[in-house]
């Protein structure tokens, strides 16, 4: 799971267009949760154990607290400065890492994207670095004996597949919805397996991740630029319904 | 096999696309332009490929899309990008495509972007264009491997003939056997319809609170000769429209030349597929709604009122 800024309290700078992120509250993101809700459902069906993996700084003690809350049996996190600025390569071979640490397993479950930067690579660079095989954008997911039978979500239409575990599987927000953690589990959350380690933790060449390792460089990251017009109507219907009558008219969009 | 640009596609459509700005960019570059084609493409088929600018085309013999993994794809283009094949893969952002970017980037150990919104060549850097934090600002970056992998999202270029006199080469490529098996494609539910072409959208969002207020909304579409479209809420969760009609970072992206929307309240996730419209046109009771930032016209005012009205006055200018 990934924790990310609340992105719908991201402010831009009205100047320079620059996105303020100081101070903003983290989460994991929707998409996330729909990954440890599906584990979670496998669990009480299959008496799975439910590792909860997460890379990031700061406030991510906290904030996996909510994964433990929701059913999660144990949670590792590695939290080292020098991940910060990690690109999506770096990051992925931290997670790989971290789960040859954890031992075995049957299923890495993931969400379709991060909420923030959406790229949808950290399960496929895992299935590879871990050479095991990878099944996408899932909305419906049984298990039987050692495989799994997946419904993936393609455009316009919906694929059946099979495959052996271990495996990774990215989840849609389809798929299920997330539970809110009751109280008794919040209470209790602070109590499970908390297990937080650093890169050197983990054998990771320090020289292999962070932002200077990164294979991404990063020339600006601006709100887009506005041509439109904002031209809002307020008041009376009748009057507001011909004035944006008029305005399409001349715009040419209207017959 | 000389280093340059290979267009990686499941669709022809999207191959012609990314062939038009691969030429662009492979003459700026001086790089060779070369397109990969599944082997159950006709004769014809992979001709087509020459006439959008592709030096080269190569048929992967004995392979097909119906049934194909992303492991397994990732293996094809890995077999052909390694070492000295070429540095820069161009790969349509379907959702095979998109996820066997990440798994080829893997293997190359190659820098990789998804969802690209726009390339272009500064100096002898390339620079991508993609959306970053949920949508809030465009992020321009350059990836610094010498093995670098793009999953463009569909309608980003426009296709335009260039033809070229190229060769198709025939591969066979020796892969490891699929792990993942295909039991079943059915089709989803509901129409068939291409919103994507639509010269009119209209968008719908939670600000409608019944099913068959939709009428309403269909009605105003079919006057304005546009489609009906929605955000995620109303197709995945309230199945209320089914889902090809669906607008945003996880449905279609659409650029209409005109985009009404409605009971919308702007969040990035759909508004990034209709930022492409020509005039975009708000209805939202909430004076706040980050809709109206990115609207040309709009009316604060409740849906209810507002559309009857505007159903109203658009017949009239047709008496």
């Amino acid at each position: 799971m990934k924790q990310v800024v609340d992105l719908q309290q991201i402010r831009i700078k009205r100047d320079t267009r620059e996105p303020v992120l100081d101070g903003l509250p983290v989460l994991f993101g929707d998409f996330d949760k729909n990954s440890l809700e599906e584990a979670v459902k496998i669990k009480e069906k299959h008496a799975a154990k439910v590792t909860v993996l997460s890379v990031g700084s700061g406030k991510l003690k906290d904030t996996v607290l909510e994964a433990l809350a929701m059913g999660a049996d144990e949670a590792c996190i590695v939290v080292d400065p020098v991940c910060e600025g990690s690109d999506t390569g770096a990051s992925a071979l931290t997670l790989a890492k971290a789960i040859e640490k954890i031992g075995a397993f049957d299923l890495i479950l993931v969400g379709e994207g991060s909420a923030d930067n959406y790229s949808g690579q950290i399960g496929s660079r895992i299935a590879e670095i871990l050479n095991i095989p990878q099944v996408t954008y899932v909305r419906e997911l049984s298990i039987e004996g050692n495989m799994i039978t997946a419904v993936r979500d393609v455009e316009g239409a919906l694929e059946v597949v099979k495959g052996q575990m271990p495996l990774v599987v990215s989840v849609t927000s389809e798929i299920n919805k997330p539970r809110r953690a009751p109280l008794a589990q919040i209470l209790r959350a602070s109590r499970k397996p908390l297990k937080s380690w650093t890169l050197s933790d983990l054998g990771i060449d320090q020289n292999k991740v962070g932002s200077g390792a990164s294979a991404i460089q990063v020339v600006s990251n601006l709100a887009p630029q506005q041509e439109r017009k904002g031209v809002i109507f307020e008041g009376d219907v009748e009057e507001t319904a011909g004035k944006l009558v008029d305005a399409l008219r001349k715009e040419g969009v209207l017959e | 096999m000389t280093s340059g640009i290979l267009v990686v596609s499941e669709t022809e459509e999207g191959a012609f696309e990314l062939l038009t700005k691969g030429h662009e960019l492979a003459k700026q570059l001086n790089l060779e332009l070369s397109a990969v084609v599944l082997g159950d493409r006709d004769d014809k088929t992979v001709q087509s490929y020459l006439e959008y600018g592709a030096q080269k085309v190569l048929v992967i013999a004995n392979s097909s899309f119906g049934a194909l993994d992303a492991e397994t794809y990732a293996n094809m283009l890995h077999e052909i990008t390694k070492e000295s094949g070429p540095d820069i893969l161009l790969i349509r952002s379907s959702r095979l495509g998109k996820e066997t970017a990440g798994r080829v980037a893997q293997k190359l150990q190659a820098g990789c972007i998804t969802d690209a919104i726009g390339l272009s060549v500064k100096g002898q850097d390339l620079v991508v264009d993609r959306y970053a934090l949920g949508g809030n600002t465009v992020s321009s970056e350059i990836i610094r491997t010498r093995k670098k992998v793009i999953s463009i999202m569909s309608r980003t270029f426009e296709a335009q003939k260039a033809p070229v006199q190229g060769k198709i080469e025939k591969l066979d490529l020796k892969i490891p056997p699929q792990r993942i098996h295909l039991v079943e494609r059915r089709k989803k539910l509901g129409e068939s319809v291409n919103i994507e072409s639509a010269e009119t959208l209209v968008c719908v969002g939670k600000g409608i609170s019944n099913k068959e207020d939709l009428a309403m909304m269909t009605e105003l579409s079919a006057l304005l000769k546009g489609e009906l479209g929605c955000t995620r809420a109303l197709s995945s969760d309230y199945h209320w429209i089914s889902e090809d009609r669906m607008v945003g970072i996880s449905g279609k992206r659409c650029k209409p030349k005109l985009d009404v929307s409605i009971g919308i309240s702007g969040q990035i996730q759909h508004t990034v597929g209709i930022l492409s419209s020509k005039l975009i046109v708000a209805i939202n009771n909430d004076k706040e709604a980050p809709i109206f930032k990115i609207a040309d016209y709009g009316i604060v005012g409740d849906l209810y009122q507002v559309v009857p009205k505007l159903i109203q006055r658009i017949k009239s200018l047709g008496a």
